[in-house]
């Protein structure tokens, strides 16, 4: 009978054990959210900073973060979708494609820092690109492809196999079927992946720091190749390296960077969700 | 005849399109593994030129004062394995004990919100909960233990360990899920409890996609970059005893960041900081390795467990 006890005390311990991992969670986003409210004006949105970011808005970082998850989603999707066809609808289990699989995996575990140093000695130095949001976006983007391969690669192999035989049996080709019937189906799946890659593009800081953000620049980019400041690198700017900075400034923008982020993967789980309860399949 | 025409062109064209459009997919198939080795020729290219530039008995000595030629790495390989290995004793028993909670015990409402909850943080950007570790975490800590200063190892090892979780959470929820319901039905057949039907046979049937699951929490964990460098503080100190787990240290990830956008480039400080790069490469490649040959393994014989 002690051990029903045991039980109870268990389910208990794994309540309050859930309890630890997501009350900080709340109350992080509750704090961010409360505090910064106070900071978030129509001005702080659309101004430039002034007197040394202390002051003003913070435009010029909320425009670069913009272009730049921009500029990754044009470089990342066209590779991370193809790379996913070619494993879910052309690839055979040899070990090239195994390999394939390790690269990725690889690719997904690579620190983001050393991105930053790759992206530095590839783009910045050696392409010549400099500073500049091509080569902070290119960077970014190989970052985020393996997000968007296996998510791509997951939706694509969730389309049952009967769609392709069908359409063969009508006399399309491999790539027709692929491009009318197969892409069409797994579309929203392909979408959510890609979301959830891009926001994480559009929150990291480290990629960024030697490729693309500029500390203090109280402009628009006026072209790719002219660097920009970023949310979060303006984020980690101002909470360490500016002192005196006021508190509010702080939270207002890790505020409108969270929102950014998380309405991103609010969007991401809707289409997830829609979709699945309307597939016929 | 207009559409006899259609069909005919269609029955041409497609032979030509067909294999561009192959040969251009299998080029992006196999980016990946260009890309790949293209990161760690650059990274060669600029970490190599410190090894012939410092000898090595500076670059494992224990002092890094990069302005004094001093390139002990050292320190901040320590200072790395033990945030690492702190958070992860930290997240293992948590992400264990959440996963068992969302997979055998929670009601669905519970499940519900827990899910999405461990999705947003899984979301949060690295530099947000930086920020927020040195203004609730830090001081926190500092009261707590009664130490000068909030910015320890510690305090970026707690940090390390949220972040560690979703990845924990979810690879150990997949290596529950895979074990066979008849697993359970036959503890529970025995008089086992749920409890000990939960201890004695899922989670012993399911430890290496647990193993995996740490794995890739640690791989998370030794690269990660911001939020570290925001609130460990940062000084390049050999961590030898047991209270410099209450007091700054300094990350190989943290090390790069916070000196890269000062050197020159070409400098001997700037082959040394591609050199740590190097090193996180290595192991973050093995660590994968390892974690991906167990994946492999299991998934050849149905299911990650």
């Amino acid at each position: 009978m002690n051990r029903y006890l045991v039980q109870k005390l268990g389910f208990a311990l794994l309540t309050v054990t859930a309890l630890v991992v997501v009350l900080p969670i709340l109350f992080l986003i509750g704090v961010i959210v409360v505090r910064g409210l106070g900071a978030i004006s129509w001005e702080f949105l659309t101004a430039m900073p002034r007197n040394g970011m202390k002051e003003g808005g913070i435009l010029p970082a909320i425009v670069g973060t913009v272009l730049l998850t921009l500029g990754t989603a044009l470089a990342a999707i066209p590779v991370g979708v193809g790379g996913a066809i070619y494993l879910s609808e052309y690839a055979r289990d040899t070990w090239l494609t195994r390999a394939i699989r390790l690269a990725i995996i690889n690719l997904a575990g690579i620190p983001s820092v050393v991105y930053g140093l790759f992206g530095l000695g590839l783009f910045v130095l050696f392409l010549h690109l400099g500073t500049s949001i091509v080569a902070g976006s290119l960077t970014l983007a190989i970052m985020t492809l393996p997000t968007i391969i296996s998510a791509a690669e997951e939706a694509l192999r969730a389309v049952p196999t009967e769609f392709r035989t069908v359409s063969a049996s009508l006399g399309g080709t491999r790539w027709q079927g692929i491009r009318h019937i197969v892409l069409p189906q797994a579309l929203p799946g392909i979408i959510t992946g890609i979301i959830l890659g891009l926001l994480r593009a559009a929150g990291e800081t480290a990629p960024i720091l030697f490729t693309v953000a500029a500390f203090y620049l109280p402009r628009l980019p006026r072209s790719p190749l002219d660097e920009t400041m970023a949310l979060p690198y303006h984020l980690y700017v101002i909470s360490t390296q500016v002192p005196g900075m006021p508190l509010d400034v702080q939270y207002g923008t890790a505020l409108v960077l969270l929102v950014l982020v998380l309405s991103l993967n609010v969007v991401a789980t809707m289409i997830r969700g829609y979709f699945r309860r309307r597939r016929q399949w | 005849m207009s559409t006899q025409h259609g069909t005919r062109t269609t029955h041409h064209a497609p032979r030509w399109s067909e294999f561009l459009i192959e040969t251009l997919v299998r080029v992006l198939g196999f980016s990946s593994i260009g890309l790949v080795l293209l990161i760690f020729l650059f990274l060669l290219r600029e970490g190599l030129p410190v090894f012939y530039q410092v000898e090595p008995a500076n670059l494992f000595s224990t002092r890094w004062y990069p302005t004094f030629g001093l390139f002990g790495t050292l320190p901040l390989i320590l200072g790395s394995i033990i945030v690492t290995v702190v958070a992860i004793l930290i997240a293992l028993p948590l992400g264990v004990m959440t996963a068992v909670f969302v997979r055998e015990v929670a009601p669905n409402w519970a499940r519900e919100i827990l899910k999405p909850m461990i999705e947003v943080l899984a979301g949060i950007p690295s530099v947000v909960l930086g920020f927020f570790g040195m203004i609730f975490l830090a001081p926190l800590v500092r009261q707590a233990l009664n130490v000068p200063t909030g910015l320890t190892a510690f305090t970026g090892a707690v940090l390390l360990a949220y972040m560690a979780l979703p990845t924990i959470i979810s690879v150990a929820e997949d290596a529950l899920d895979a074990v066979p319901r008849s697993y359970r039905d036959a503890g529970l057949a025995m008089g086992a409890t749920k409890w000990q039907t939960i201890w004695r046979v899922v989670v012993p049937a399911a430890r290496s996609g647990i193993v995996t699951a740490v794995m890739l929490g640690m791989g998370r964990a030794i690269g990660e970059t911001m939020a570290v460098m925001m609130v460990t503080g940062n000084a390049a100190r050999m961590p030898l005893t047991l209270d410099s787990l209450f007091r700054p240290v300094r990350t190989m990830t943290a090390t790069i960041a916070a000196e890269m956008g000062e050197v020159a480039q070409g400098s001997v400080h700037y082959h040394a900081l591609f050199g740590i790069g190097i090193l996180l490469f290595v192991l973050t490649f093995l660590i994968n390795l390892f974690a991906a040959a167990t994946i492999f393994k299991k998934r050849r014989k149905g299911g990650l467990r």
